[in-house]
């Protein structure tokens, strides 16, 4: 009998793919169903931030760094005002800055549901998603009571706060952080310990920590490989040095320290770490100070630049800004953490079936608005 | 080991490729060297054990004007030592060529990309180095200061920004 033909095949996954979380072209490199390469090719959702970011004034490019990470807007919005204030060497009010922190943290839990939620969904595991959605729903609306808005608040200005929050924002906070822990453990009895979870995730797309490092790979996808390294424990902005909260990393409970079921787990126990974190901050919240009052009327950073770098859902955002001592910047360049963590996917991804890149894919937790900027 | 410790040690090995010192209350401290040094610079960063750099935070391009050389900045970090450095370098406006730094960190991959898709540098030795986020026959290098957008791209009108 002669020899079957067989030769590699090259398989385009997106750009127009429900599993590739926005608008991402994966040329995979197949040999049967084992991928033998994956390319990723991006750009398709570029905006010119950085262009635009050259050609605004200051105040006027915050409302562009929410929309470079939609899931995760009151992060980058929160960066780049520390960022402007550190260059002009602003002190805020304590108000503004605990505010700052509930919702930053708000946010963070708001994102990491989303990338919970579609990480079950690439698996098969659909209620989940629906779930998560529901908890995210509560958060938006916590949002939309302070900013007016659901996705893109421009509520963190450069100096302070858009405004205050409004009466009964408070109690509503803790009426969410109350039910929320109950709702952690649903999550978990419905998908961390499902068996079917479990065997698409264990031990699948192993990230040692040295390639996860020299990759640039940051965040909750650094700390599944067993690296203790948090921004807000390591180089503490804001008031973060005042919080109690503990930096989860991987442990390979279920298979592999930095595979994808530890990538998952990470940031479902960073959640309840962050609700944490805003009931101590709701706690401490001072009661009076005015959040616009820090807010400068001109702004005109002196001469010079900073890199700074922050925290952000996904890892290490990082705005280097430089200014020439006028109102418009010189340089805007933001450093987004998913630009570096999507770059490992064929390091980690190489050998797997088709369906595990899906899963690695999804456990990276990208946002394509700011691959592309 | 502080900014001005590492910029020590790296004069003491490297002599006069060191151009300057950058030090200021608004800017984080900075070496600034000849291109030519860059490949052996970066080595010895990363792998001495003093300095240990095996992170490299960002890489960026960076145009201060229409008059002048276009710059690439390196953010360095270590695990180890939690220590930060800055590392710059400058390169013709036209045909500048820098050597590459992708097989050092496997980050500057797609960040030094990103720079030649935008500033139009050259890195020498890269591995693959074609355009990342715009299209591969894209017109230009938009974050230039010189920058003039063409009228049409494959047939479609490109819209002109008001002044």
């Amino acid at each position: 009998m002669s020899r079957l033909h067989a030769e590699e095949m090259i398989l385009n996954m997106g750009p127009q793919h429900p599993s590739t979380h926005g608008v991402l072209r994966l040329k995979l490199t197949t040999d049967g169903e084992i991928v033998s390469n994956i390319e990723p090719v991006i750009g398709y959702l570029h905006r010119c931030f950085e262009k635009h970011g050259e050609n605004l004034e200051y105040q006027m490019v915050t409302p562009f760094t929410d929309r470079c990470d939609y899931l995760a807007a009151m992060n980058n919005a929160h960066a780049y005002a520390i960022a402007v204030e550190k260059l002009m060497g602003i002190e805020l009010p304590e108000r503004v800055e605990y505010l700052r922190v509930i919702f930053a943290e708000l946010q963070r839990i708001a994102s990491h549901l989303v990338a919970i939620g579609t990480f079950g969904l690439d698996v098969g595991a659909i209620t989940p998603f629906i779930y998560c959605w529901r908890d995210r729903e509560t958060i938006l609306d916590l949002f939309e009571m302070a900013s007016g808005a659901r996705l893109l608040y421009n509520y963190i200005w450069i100096g302070g706060l858009a405004h205050d929050i409004p009466p009964g924002f408070v109690e509503k906070t803790y009426e969410f952080l109350d039910m929320f822990d109950a709702r952690i453990a649903e999550y978990n009895q419905i998908l961390t310990g499902n068996k079917i979870f479990i065997e698409r995730t264990a031990d699948v797309g192993v990230l040692p920590p040295e390639v996860a490092i020299n990759y640039g790979v940051t965040g909750p996808s650094l700390r599944a490989s067993g690296v203790d390294f948090d921004l807000r424990r390591k180089e503490p902005y804001s008031i973060y040095d005042r919080f109690d909260f503990k930096v989860i990393i991987g442990d390979g409970r279920m298979g592999t320290v930095g595979d994808c079921w530890d990538r998952y787990y990470v940031r479902m126990l960073e959640m309840a770490e962050s609700a944490r974190i805003v009931r101590q901050a709701l706690d401490q919240l001072p009661a009076d100070g005015d959040v616009k009052s820090a807010i400068p009327k001109r702004i005109r950073p002196p001469k010079g630049e900073i890199y700074f770098r922050y925290e952000n859902p996904r890892g290490e955002l990082g705005y280097y800004i430089v200014s020439n001592g006028k109102n418009i910047p010189t340089r805007v360049k933001m450093r987004s953490p998913a630009f570096s963590n999507l770059s490992v996917i064929n390091e980690i991804g190489r050998g797997w079936m088709i369906s595990d890149v899906i899963a690695i894919l999804g456990s990276l937790d990208i946002v394509l608005g700011e691959i592309d900027r | 080991m502080t900014e001005r410790e590492i910029y020590s040690a790296l004069t003491a090995r490297f002599g006069e490729k060191i151009l300057e010192f950058q030090d200021s209350e608004t800017a984080n401290p900075a070496a600034v060297v000849i291109p030519a040094v860059l490949g052996e610079l970066m080595t010895y960063l990363k792998d001495s054990e003093d300095t240990l750099f095996d992170s490299l935070m960002c890489l960026s391009g960076n145009d201060p004007g229409a008059e002048e050389p276009l710059e690439v900045v390196y953010h360095l970090y270590s695990m180890m030592h939690a220590h930060h450095f800055t590392v710059k370098t400058r390169v013709p406006r036209e045909n500048g060529h820098v050597p590459s730094v992708a097989l050092l960190w496997r980050t500057a991959d797609w960040h030094e990309r990103e720079a030649y898709d935008m500033y139009g540098i050259v890195f020498d030795g890269h591995p693959d180095l074609k355009r990342i986020l715009l299209e591969e026959d894209w017109e230009g290098h938009p974050l230039r200061k010189d920058y003039v957008a063409a009228e049409t791209y494959r047939g479609m009108t490109i819209a002109k920004v008001k002044e």
